[in-house]
């Protein structure tokens, strides 16, 4: 069993609130790219599952030519190796054409064994749809688990796994294979070492373009009127007073004034 | 013709959100010539069936069955695709929880449908169905036209208002229940129900929020800031740096690795207000601060602050609304 990790290069999150609607339209930012926080999870929980279970990780990425940044950081995290997809196998595709590339490329992946497990970040900074995970599992055909908390134990061909929900924590037991996209709790994403820099800077990575995937074209959805929401001009009133019960008197009667208590 | 809205329950109680949605759908529903669908799936749906009628349900499909007790995708998303089908639904409308943010994805993804995922709006406009969400965390906003047969969306809580019950009922369609156990491949062995009590940070009117400020006394501040949250019928809330520095735990985190709030009310006390917090609750309808830091990024988006100790303000607050709200 070998696990393929699906991870992004997305904007480093402070600089979030720069993007302009002229960069979000054209795909090129001026931002500084990273890996997508989140999914640093999952390559931290790839990397324990290898040490636990003497598995094979593989790094998946797509994104535009020479968009490598993202996987080389994988690289040094730990996983064995990482395979960039070339986003022009999707010809500007939806969600859908993103996820079948991308289920291609975990079928694709040479690692020796098969690729049975595949893990995911819960969502992207900057698409923040998290349906990709859920695309690749439909286009696969796997079972998938969703905000997995803890990988309990893989055996017999089966996984176990504790996942959250709004109220609840359940137990959940499901036959290889499966698409697991991790919640924040799972762990505590490495950071990597000097020797993993090392590495991860003479790797070779491997692209999957046109030639080696075969993607239906799939555009189910159009973009219109992409605006930068500017936050409202509020200015704020302080309330001044002798003693802070004279403060508080104040700022309730102004909540009471505006109806919220 | 329908629009279909899945009504979430937890522990065979309906998820409030849904009747939002469900009320926006019966108007949508009006200007599309379609009706407005509640679909139920689980074992015990019969008080929720009834409720969805009350809430503006045309038609209520329902499939009822031990199998179907706790959410499992395969054979949810398997209902739910035959609801589809059988309703010749234009739209399959999710709450944007975390099953049915997946719920939305598979039956949009099996169905080859667009879908708006994490939406906070939608409409009709010359007669076509339109989403709005955000990308970018928040700093881009787009709307999206659907270019489908099935439109799919799940849709943010409190993107409506709650609609008042009516005074109806109706008869509930049956649905094929989907596979057997012995087909279904997940098998759930323990369940542990959370939160019991607690007032949800994603449905909440209120939020009372902690940061890094109570650092003096982290135990107090938290207690402080929890009294004035339960004294508001509020949820509590913490920023990121006060749940990685162990103060409090990170169910309760808002903003950009956290939760995305947009309460009616928010009351941030000693939140400094960084840009990744701001991404989490920038849309709450009135912010307050309160901070003794005159400097803190906060007092820019908040409508009113209190420049002072938490630790003498936040008690002082919560004894004025106990005397005011009793």
């Amino acid at each position: 069993m070998n696990v393929a990790v699906l991870i992004k290069q997305t904007p480093d999150t402070a600089e979030l609130p720069r993007v302009t609607v002229a960069e979000a339209q054209s795909g090129q930012l001026q931002a500084t790219m990273v890996i997508n926080p989140w999914d640093e999870f999952a390559v931290e929980e790839a990397i324990d599952l290898s040490d636990r279970f003497g598995c094979e990780t593989v790094a998946i990425s797509m994104g535009r030519e020479g968009e490598t940044d993202a996987l080389k950081h994988a690289l040094a995290m730990g996983v064995d190796s990482a395979v960039h997809v070339d986003e022009r196998v999707i010809d500007g595709g939806d969600e859908w054409a993103t996820a079948e590339a991308l289920a291609a490329a975990v079928k694709k992946v040479d690692t020796g064994e098969e690729v049975e497990l595949v893990l995911a970040g819960k969502m992207s900074v900057d698409g923040n749809s998290s349906v990709i995970y859920a695309g690749v599992a439909c286009k696969l055909g796997w079972d998938l688990l969703v905000n997995v908390t803890r990988i309990v134990d893989i055996v017999d061909g089966k996984l176990i796994a504790e996942q959250a929900f709004e109220g609840g924590q359940e137990t959940v037991e499901v036959p290889l294979p499966v698409v697991i996209s991790v919640a924040k709790e799972i762990n505590e994403p490495r950071y990597p070492s000097f020797m993993g820099i090392r590495k991860a800077s003479r790797a070779s990575i491997p692209t999957l373009g046109r030639d080696d995937l075969e993607i239906r074209p799939s555009s189910t959805t159009r973009w219109t009127d992409l605006n930068k929401p500017e936050p409202e001009d509020v200015q704020v009133r302080i309330f001044d007073g002798a003693s802070v019960e004279e403060k508080v008197a104040q700022l309730a009667d102004a909540l009471m004034a505006e109806k919220v208590i | 013709m329908a629009i279909l809205v899945w009504i979430e329950q937890h522990e065979g109680q309906a998820v409030s959100n849904c009747w939002e949605l469900l009320a926006r759908a019966k108007e949508l529903g009006g200007e599309l010539g379609a009706d407005a669908a509640a679909l139920l799936i689980g074992s015990d749906t019969g008080e929720a069936a009834q409720q969805a009628f009350a809430y503006g349900a045309d038609r209520v499909l329902a499939a009822n069955a031990p199998t179907l007790e706790h959410f499992r995708l395969q054979p949810f998303a398997a209902v739910a695709e035959q609801a589809v089908e059988r309703t010749a639904a234009i739209a399959f409308l999710t709450n944007a929880s975390i099953r049915g943010g997946v719920l939305a994805a598979t039956v949009a993804c099996r169905r080859s449908a667009g879908i708006a995922a994490n939406a906070t709006d939608l409409k009709v406009e010359e007669g076509r169905l339109l989403a709005a969400r955000t990308i970018y965390s928040g700093n881009i906003h787009a709307e999206i036209q659907f270019e489908s047969s099935l439109a799919v969306a799940s849709v943010r809580p409190r993107s409506f208002p709650m609609p008042a019950p009516r005074d109806a009922t109706g008869t509930v369609e049956d649905l094929n229940v989907g596979p057997n156990e012995d087909e279904v491949r997940q098998k759930i062995s323990e369940f542990r129900a959370t939160d019991t009590g607690e007032v949800s940070l994603t449905d909440a009117h209120i939020i009372v929020s902690g940061g890094r400020g109570v650092a003096e006394d982290p135990p107090k501040g938290f207690e402080l800031v929890g009294e004035l949250a339960s004294t508001l019928g509020a949820a509590l809330g913490a920023s990121r740096a006060a749940v990685d520095a162990g103060y409090i735990p990170y169910k309760h985190q808002v903003g950009q690795t956290g939760k995305t709030v947009r309460p009616d009310l928010y009351i941030a006390c000693g939140i400094s207000g960084a840009i990744q917090h701001l991404a989490g609750m920038g849309n709450s309808k009135i912010i307050v601060a309160i901070n003794k830091d005159p400097d803190a990024p906060i007092f820019q988006r908040a409508k009113y602050g209190i420049v002072d100790d938490l630790f003498k303000t936040v008690p002082a607050l919560t004894a004025e609304f106990s005397k005011r709200l009793k």
